[in-house]
């Protein structure tokens, strides 16, 4: 009986050992995505009106994000083959910064929300680039990665949410 | 060699003493205006109680995160408009969770981590009783002696 219940809190702290604890459950899963009207890194403005009424990605990046550089080549991958569309939010960027950003690496956002002072970010629970949110055609967030969403993230986790989101809409 | 050591000892004691009395050493330094002290004083307390959710183990006061900053400055705009401690902290929580409280709220969910190392103590309480019980009942045997034996005991023990 001790023995077992040693090996009982044994396990249990053992995988105590390797969870994550740095990455935080986003509180707006399954919510609508909060009201927002803000330029793009272009200067147009948009709201939530302006949203892509499928599902799409929303990805926080900066220019000064290694982190995006690394994660880039995918949403390229993903923009160029039509495969979902991509909305980016600059987020604590430059706006000159940025621009040179996306010269120099490519473009694979349908725009880029500017929230130069991170004021946008906090409504979304943002806490630092790189992350991506998985919203569904009614704008609501269905799921969050943090950190880098490269081919392996999208195949393992997105694909799978998209499928499930899809299912449910029929 | 004893010397060096002793300074040393003394010097993080003293370390230590400094970090645990003046926790607002390593404070940001901002410069937010408020209308009042009492103003500032909340300022200081929730930045204070409120945890950096990019770094971990820092509060919102003692951490350069960018978040931090930005959350900093959200805390200003809020006192100054009026907002209670209660609504800035419903704020918080409803885009960081609990994860942005030291102190998390009592719900579902935090309802182990409050009381998860009072149920701990109670089941070790129970173990070391099952330990102990069983270890007063150990079967006490009576054996009769013979006249030989009893005289070796008595032999044995001096009498």
């Amino acid at each position: 009986m001790p023995a077992l219940f040693f090996i009982a809190l044994g396990g249990l702290l053992w995988r105590g050992l390797y969870l994550d604890t740095r990455t935080l459950p986003s509180m707006l899963i399954d919510k609508q995505m909060p009201k927002f009207s803000l330029e793009t890194i272009g200067g147009d403005i948009v709201t939530n009106e302006d949203l892509p009424e499928q599902i799409f990605l929303l990805n926080v990046w900066g220019s000064y994000c290694l982190p995006c550089l690394v994660e880039h080549p995918t949403f390229m991958r993903l923009s160029e083959e039509g495969e979902i569309p991509v909305v980016g939010i600059n987020y604590k960027d430059r706006n000159d910064l940025a621009k040179g950003w996306l010269e120099t690496n490519g473009n694979p956002f349908a725009y880029s929300i500017e929230d130069e002072n991170g004021r946008f970010g906090i409504d979304l629970g943002v806490y630092g680039a790189p992350e991506t949110y998985l919203v569904d055609s009614e704008g609501v967030i269905r799921y969050r990665h943090v950190s880098v969403l490269d081919e392996t993230v999208w195949l393992e986790e997105f694909l799978p949410a998209i499928e499930e989101l899809r299912l449910e809409s029929n | 060699m004893r010397r060096m050591s002793f300074n040393n000892l003394f010097l993080t004691s003293m370390s230590v003493f400094l970090l645990i009395t003046q926790p607002n050493i390593y404070a940001q330094v901002d410069t937010f205006e408020f209308d009042n002290d009492e103003q500032q004083g909340r300022f200081r307390q929730l930045s204070n109680e409120l945890r950096c959710p990019m770094c971990q183990n820092t509060n919102l006061s003692g951490s350069t995160g960018g978040v931090a900053e930005d959350l900093r400055r959200e805390i200003h705009r809020m006192i100054l408009e009026g907002m209670s401690n209660e609504e800035i902290e419903q704020f918080m929580f409803e885009r960081y969770g609990d994860f942005i409280f030291y102190r998390p709220r009592l719900r579902a969910e935090t309802i182990l981590l409050w009381f998860g190392p009072l149920l701990f103590l109670i089941i070790g309480g129970f173990i070391a009783y099952g330990i102990f019980r069983r270890a007063n009942s150990v079967d006490r045997v009576t054996v009769d002696l013979d006249e030989e034996q009893e005289a070796k005991l008595n032999e044995l023990v001096g009498k």
